[in-house]
């Protein structure tokens, strides 16, 4: 999916400006920037996505400079800097998962949704990514779901079922 | 639920109630907090908790095992801002330990901190948690605001003159941020990029003050250690090997999951715990501490007892007790291939030995494992590795380099094997039915 022209407002809401204080009150009163990664999980959680413009205010309002916020979402790979499906899915492929299934999962779940890793859906519903340990390998397979819902024992089953409360 | 089994089970005390047993009234009612109490009440000194922890040869769970109680004291007593910090960041393939520790018994983790703190003179603390496992992190902080409640957290701790504060910090993927600078940077809202050492982070840690840093199960073991006592924790493991220690075991067993033993519980025993080889078939190959740990072959491995110094002079490391099992049916070039990657992905880059070497290491694997390789690859890949190892910021590249020289190693002629022939030496069919679908539990 390429970024879309469409401009989204980048401002956060009450709420989740809210979450975010609470976030800050973690650190020492100096050390705000310590609540950036939080913030940007929770702005993502708001937008869908991090532009660059989201970034920005998420810079702003904890007062470090917008490129410092950019370097962290850029370091870490759960920040999604493109617009991705309704649901991420994010398989573990990493050899302790591979050698229960984790492979047999992914090409599973290739086949149902008839995509490939890093690519969406048509409708936009899913997107399909391939994850590093998720420290769960004792239940492979494991899957997340928008980065924070871990799906243990993913056989067949279990996708089918997983796929069709996707809405 | 994670398969639970224990010889002596401390860590895993807690673990049979499952998902219904993690709440402070459970941890209180199996004498949690008891320890925090004592400590308080009698005004230990921080010199005796110290000797007790070290007399207890507490060795670190993380990975490195160095002696908890030895680092703690070197935490300058002066210091007017101190911290201690949690590494939770489980991103070692194989390792899933401190995920169930969090999920069943967050508050042993809690308490170990605590004192922790008590013991090093910090007043503030931060548990740093894998990104991927944000559940768990939402129930460590519920576990937070219940000992903060309780008046285990905050000002004056149980009416005593000590006062210590405890946050969760999550990670949001990134593998280098178990690293324990790279993490301090990532506390501080930064790349998680470790920093150049010395100095170590008992003298400039997080925001550039002494900090302990820790391992999840070292300080679960906390609570534990001084409620038998050091000397006694000692003795359930073996010299030099203290106490008990959580193996994920993950791969070609019958039954995944965590198992707590002894130090110095044979590997056989270990593997009878988790059911077995898979489909009885034969075994070929552990990796014994996480990813990073040189595999070593199935008749060495049947020798060995699980403990740092018997793994050790294997020519392997214990890690982070992450047992990875491999059966006949696994291709070795394909299992290096897969690891080789994720060290190439999850280089942070700032060392040009480990960034370009990672790279290296990668696609020479991933060119033997699709017919391509030459016969040069595998010095090639030994002398990537001799340009890897030592030469960096952070012990990545050794992490990078110890699979592929374990491997090789070990399983020369099967990569000889691919490179002359152009194909695996284990059918594709053989391997796809070895490492297909699997449902726990089932013999
Ligand atoms: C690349 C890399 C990844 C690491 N990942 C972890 C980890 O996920 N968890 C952990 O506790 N230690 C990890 N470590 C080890 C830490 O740097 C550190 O030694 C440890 O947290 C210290 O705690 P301990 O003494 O209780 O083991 C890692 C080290 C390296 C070099
Ligand atoms: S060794 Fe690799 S991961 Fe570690 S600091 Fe250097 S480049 Fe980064
Ligand atoms: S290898 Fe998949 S969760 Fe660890």
């Amino acid at each position: 999916m390429n970024t879309p022209n469409i401009t989204v407002n980048p401002e956060l809401s009450p709420e989740a400006l809210k979450k975010i204080d609470r976030e800050v009150a973690k650190y020492p009163a100096d050390q705000k920037q310590s609540a950036v990664m939080a913030a940007l999980v929770i702005a993502q959680d708001e937008k869908g996505w991090l532009s660059k413009e989201t970034i920005a205010v998420v810079a702003n309002y904890l007062g470090m400079a917008p490129m410092a916020a950019y370097e962290v979402a850029s370091f870490y790979n759960m920040y999604d800097l493109h617009p991705v499906g309704k649901y991420k899915l994010t398989v573990c492929t990493n050899l302790p998962c591979a050698l229960s299934g984790g492979v047999h999962a992914a090409d599973y779940v290739k086949g149902k949704l008839g995509i490939d890793f890093n690519e969406t859906t048509p409708d936009g519903k899913f997107t399909l990514k391939e994850g590093e340990c998720m420290g769960a390998c004792g239940d492979a397979p494991v899957m997340l779901v928008n980065n924070k819902r871990m799906c243990s024992f993913m056989l067949p089953e279990q996708i089918d079922k997983l796929l069709a409360e996707c809405k | 639920m994670a398969l639970i089994d224990t010889i002596n089970p401390l860590l895993t005390t807690g673990w049979s109630k499952g998902d219904d047993g993690w709440s402070l009234k459970d941890y209180e009612a199996r004498g949690g907090y008891k320890q925090l109490r004592r400590v308080l009440e009698s005004k230990m000194t921080q010199d005796d908790l110290i000797a007790e922890v070290k007399k207890s040869v507490l060795r670190g769970r993380g990975g490195a095992g160095f002696p908890t109680g030895l680092k703690w004291s070197f935490m300058p007593k002066a210091a007017p801002e101190k911290y201690v910090v949690c590494n939770t960041d489980e991103g070692e393939p194989g390792t899933f330990k401190d995920r169930d520790l969090l999920r069943f018994d967050p508050h042993s983790t809690i308490e170990g901190m605590i004192i922790a703190g008590y013991a090093v003179g910090a007043k503030l603390g931060y548990n740093y948690i894998h990104g991927e496992i944000f559940e768990i992190y939402q129930r460590f902080e519920a576990a937070l605001d219940q000992a903060r409640a309780a008046g285990y957290l905050g000002n004056n701790i149980l009416g005593s003159d000590f006062s210590f504060d405890l946050f969760a910090h999550h990670g949001w993927g990134a593998y280098i941020c178990g690293e324990e600078t790279g993490l301090l940077e990532s506390i501080e809202g930064k790349k998680g990029q470790p920093r150049y050492k010395p100095p170590f982070p008992a003298n400039f840690g997080l925001y550039g003050k002494p900090t302990t840093i820790n391992n999840t199960e070292t300080f679960a073991a906390i609570p534990f250690i001084l409620g038998m006592g050091g000397e006694a924790y000692l003795n359930l493991g073996k010299p030099n090997n203290g106490g008990t220690k959580l193996f994920s075991i993950s791969g070609h067993v019958n039954r995944p999951g965590n198992y707590e033993v002894p130090m110095g519980t044979p590997f056989a025993k270990l593997l009878e715990m988790a059911g077995g080889m898979r489909g009885g078939r034969k075994l070929k190959a552990v990796i014994p501490g996480g990813s990073s740990a040189p595999v070593l072959p199935a008749d060495v491995i049947m020798d060995c007892t699980m403990d740092y110094d018997s793994i050790a002079k294997a020519g392997s490391m214990l890690g982070s007790g992450a047992v990875i099992v491999m059966d006949e049916t696994v291709c070795m070039v394909k299992a290096l291939e897969r690891l080789a990657y994720f060290y190439f992905e999850e280089s942070c880059g700032q060392c040009t030995p480990c960034r370009e070497g990672s790279g290296w290491l990668y696609r020479v694997v991933h060119r033997i494992e699709h017919g391509e390789g030459r016969p040069e690859d595998l010095d090639l890949l030994n002398r990537v590795t001799d340009n890897m190892m030592g030469k960096t910021i952070c012990a990545l590249a050794d992490a990078a380099a110890f699979p592929v020289r374990s491997f090789i190693k070990h399983f020369q002629s099967e990569f000889e094997y691919h490179i002359n022939n152009k194909k695996c030496l284990v059918d594709p069919d053989v391997q796809r039915a070895g490492s297909g679908f699997f449902k726990a539990g089932a013999a």
